[in-house]
């Protein structure tokens, strides 16, 4: 207890003095910083920031030292968390690389691999992103149809990605890919690493209701990839598949928690925009409606605390659909509430008129409605829950 | 704060399972109530419970007590909310017990505690006026009289009311209705001069009783906690009950879902088990969710409030509002999902849903808490 304290007093100095004044307002989302080759830093403490947590290994704090990471337990990663989010810090870097790959490489990378991907993602020096879904392989992801033929040195890459969020501006790609179309669909599978920088690899954004662009359709034609960035060993991609998604939504369980440094609370948006009375939000429909959200959003929280507790810091288990379900949904509603509390304020598009928290609140409404699609629907994880964890027959 | 059980703990929550499965089924509430039992649960059952510590799990060493905590014991009233087992748990171990011992003088403590502990001395909270909780809204009176009060008012929802030796009567010494202020708590015999208990028998077939109080004479020493002051005194030991209460109906909610699971695994329509249907798939996983997120927040009620922590209102108000939303879901659709065998008498599943409601009103239903916990946080 005394060490965790003392670990809590000096990891608060440390941010007080070294996170940048600007660090902790709240950020745009053009300040959100991803890293990569093409990585700019709209504000350059962002960059600052960034370099000073990789130089301590706080962009990843429970990866080993060896590989770029902090070292830290648990416990201690937990602190930083709460300390990072009582100072309002940003985040320094998200990534796909952090949330995803980096889990998988550790479990199942050979060392090569570990030391050549893992150092590069928690500096943000590569960004990665997800080669899954295909078109007629979306929650039936097994179904994949993108080919990969070995050949001599090399496999030899065929295929058609979609919904490839940010593959424009991602380096590599990490890819599920068919290395035996004879076998069950689940076993023909395997996982590779891709470099995008090939002529082969085109990406074609595709714009979302929010009017943003953040994912794409990703063409590969005849590329050239070593067999060495073959994870986890032939035909077994989907053992890693699986894994990776796990920690993906365990990831986006977490949407409405990310670091973006102080907000208004759904309270405070409601008495600025509904009106108070005697301090309580005055409309008393919408009053309970907030406070049966932020329960559920508490009990939650705690559920995701226990689960951290219970499995010491191990990997979470087929218990993540439960999160990344309740999560998503509850993130929803929360955009749900907010539009109700900000009424026609909400429903403006662009230009004057509406405020700039007001016009990234419509937005993310709309890409709120994402979260319950994307790592899986939510009737697919309702699916695992009730075949893994319930044991119920199909 | 603890959302993971110590082994101490853990081993306490295994006792109570076992102790009450074997013990205190179902079936042994539906005896009580068909046997229209007297006392509403079995005196040697709580005399076990007793001697297994759990009467005085509340109750400070010095006064012979276990001085477990709220942990403990919520471990036990999970476990019994498992069989929904009738017994003072409730009224007396949670309720009566940290009244006395938060708010009782040294010799209130020393007359009572000590029998509490050893399961001889049974208590009832005597609060509600209304049809819904309602702490503040006493009518209730108590004058001065003699150098003691006179009591005067009509109370109902008394747990355990008609068998209590000793009742905690919330009366009022000034102010109006509604008034935080002006409330004292008296300690009244069961069998004082001017008081009449009229037992109610309620749909769960727990114990419940009408208390009519009419000129009940008390002297000076009835008082327990301050005069004028007894929301303070109340306040802490509603927020037990609210937690504890939440674990009960948390292991409520739990064993009915187990048992609905377990019927879709077994019931076979169509030439197949219903559990394969998706209709019902679904809705038994957003069940599985909602008992993990209740479970949660009656973890950290129970700590917070053994931790002396400076939100144990807000995280009883959090885990009384969810674990009743989970009991309320789970009870409906358990007996939805028995389909015709659900609805009779026979089956034990209704009475899940019976006392769900029950255990609902009890202390601040969910418009309640919610309602509590907005302004606890400041809206
Ligand atoms: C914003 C966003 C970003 C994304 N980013 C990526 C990415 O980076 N990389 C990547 O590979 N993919 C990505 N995806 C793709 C995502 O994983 C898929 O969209 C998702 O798995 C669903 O597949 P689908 O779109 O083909 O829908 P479908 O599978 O066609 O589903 C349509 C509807 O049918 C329901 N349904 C399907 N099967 C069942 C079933 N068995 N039981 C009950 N209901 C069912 C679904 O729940 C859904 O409601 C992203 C998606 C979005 C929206």
């Amino acid at each position: 207890m005394a060490e965790l304290d003392a670990f809590r007093a000096e990891t608060r100095a440390w941010l007080e003095a070294n996170c940048p004044p600007s660090m902790r307002t709240p950020m745009p989302d053009d300040e959100i910083v991803w890293g990569g080759r093409r990585a700019r830093f709209k504000n350059p403490d962002s960059k600052l920031w960034l370099e000073r947590m990789a130089a301590r290994g706080w962009t990843v704090p429970t990866w080993p030292k060896r590989y770029g990471g902090g070292g830290l337990a648990p416990e201690e990663a937990r602190i930083l968390e709460e300390e990072m989010r009582r100072l309002n810090c940003r985040s320094p870097l998200q990534s796909f690389g952090i949330w995803m790959l980096g889990p998988v490489l550790l479990e199942y990378g050979s060392e090569a691999q570990k030391a050549a991907h893992l150092p590069a993602i928690a500096r943000g020096e590569i960004r990665w992103c997800q080669g899954y879904s295909e078109p007629e392989a979306g929650s039936d992801l097994a179904g994949l149809r993108t080919r990969a033929v070995p050949q001599g040195e090399h496999f030899l890459v065929n295929g058609h990605k979609i919904w490839t969020s940010y593959a424009d501006l991602a380096d590599w790609i990490f890819c599920l890919v068919r290395t035996d179309p004879l076998a069950k669909k689940h076993e023909g599978i395997s996982f590779l690493l891709i470099d995008m920088d090939d002529p082969g690899i085109r990406t074609r954004p595709i714009r979302l209701i929010s009017g943003a662009s953040p994912f794409c359709e990703t063409f590969i034609e005849n590329v050239r990839v070593p067999l060495d960035n073959l994870v986890g060993g032939l035909n077994n991609g989907w053992t890693i598949a699986k894994k990776l998604l796990e920690h993906e939504r365990k990831m986006i369980a977490s949407i409405g928690e990310r670091q973006r440094g102080a907000e208004r609370s759904l309270a405070q948006l409601a008495k600025t925009y509904c009106g108070a009375r005697d301090g309580k939000v005055a409309d008393a429909v919408l009053r309970d409606q907030i406070a049966r959200h932020e329960i559920d959003q508490r009990a939650f929280r705690l559920t995701q605390r226990r689960a951290a507790e219970e499995a010491k810091g191990g990997a979470p288990g087929p218990a993540s659909a439960m999160f990344k379900y309740y999560g998503t949904e509850l993130n929803k509603r929360k955009f749900e509430l907010l539009l109700q509390c900000l009424g026609t304020q909400a429903l403006g598009w662009e230009g004057d008129g509406f405020a700039a928290e007001e016009k990234r609140i419509t937005r993310e409404w709309l890409r709120s409605k994402a979260n319950s699609i994307e790592g899986g629907t939510s009737e697919i994880q309702l699916n695992v829950i009730a075949k893994r964890v319930l044991g119920l027959p199909d | 704060m603890a959302l993971v059980l110590d082994s101490e703990t853990a081993l306490i929550r295994d006792t109570a399972l076992d102790f009450f499965e074997k013990r205190a089924p179902v079936s042994a509430l539906r005896k009580l109530r068909d046997d229209k039992d007297a006392l509403g649960f079995s005196l040697p059952l709580w005399r076990q419970m007793a001697e297994l510590g759990w009467a005085g799990f509340l109750v400070p060493e010095a006064y012979g007590g276990a001085d477990y905590g709220c942990l403990g014991l919520g471990q036990v009233m999970e476990a019994a909310g498992r069989t929904l087992a009738a017994s003072p748990l409730l009224a007396t171990a949670l309720i009566g017990a940290s009244a006395l011992a938060l708010a009782g003088s040294e010799q209130q403590k020393a007359a009572h505690l000590p029998a509490l502990a050893r399961g001889e001395r049974l208590l009832a909270l005597a609060l509600e006026e209304g049809a819904h909780h309602a702490p503040f809204a006493i009518a209730a009176t108590a004058r001065p009289s003699g150098g003691g009060f006179r009591l005067d008012g009509e109370k109902r929802f008394v747990l355990d009311g008609h068998v209590a030796d000793l009742l905690i009567v919330a009366a009022r010494t000034s102010g109006a209705p509604g008034e935080r202020r002006g409330i004292t708590l008296f300690l009244v015999p069961g069998d004082a001069r001017g008081l009449t208990r009229t037992r109610t028998l309620m749909v769960d077939s727990r114990n419940a009783a009408r208390l009519s109080l009419d000129g009940v004479e008390l002297g000076a020493d009835a008082v327990l906690g301050p005069v004028d002051g007894g929301a303070d005194a109340l306040d802490p030991v509603l927020d037990r009950a609210r937690a504890g209460l939440a674990a009960e109906m948390l292991g409520g909610a739990a064993a009915a879902f187990e048992r609905t699971v377990q019927y879709l695994k077994d019931r076979k329509q169509f030439g197949v088990p219903i559990g394969s249907f998706q209709a019902l798939k679904h809705r038994a996983a957003a069940m599985f969710c909602e008992i993990e997120l209740a479970r949660s927040a009656v973890l950290a009620a129970l700590s917070a409030l053994d931790a002396k922590s400076s939100d144990t209102g807000a995280l009883a108000s959090l885990a009384k509002a969810k674990a009743g939303d989970a009991f309320f879901l789970i009870s409906n659709e358990g007996v939805q999902m028995h389909g015709g065998i659900g609805m009779t008498d026979e089956h034990e599943i209704g009475f899940f849903l019976k006392r769900a409601r029950a255990a609902e009103a009890a202390f601040g239903d969910g418009a309640f808490h919610r309602d509590r916990y907005a302004s606890l946080m400041g809206y």
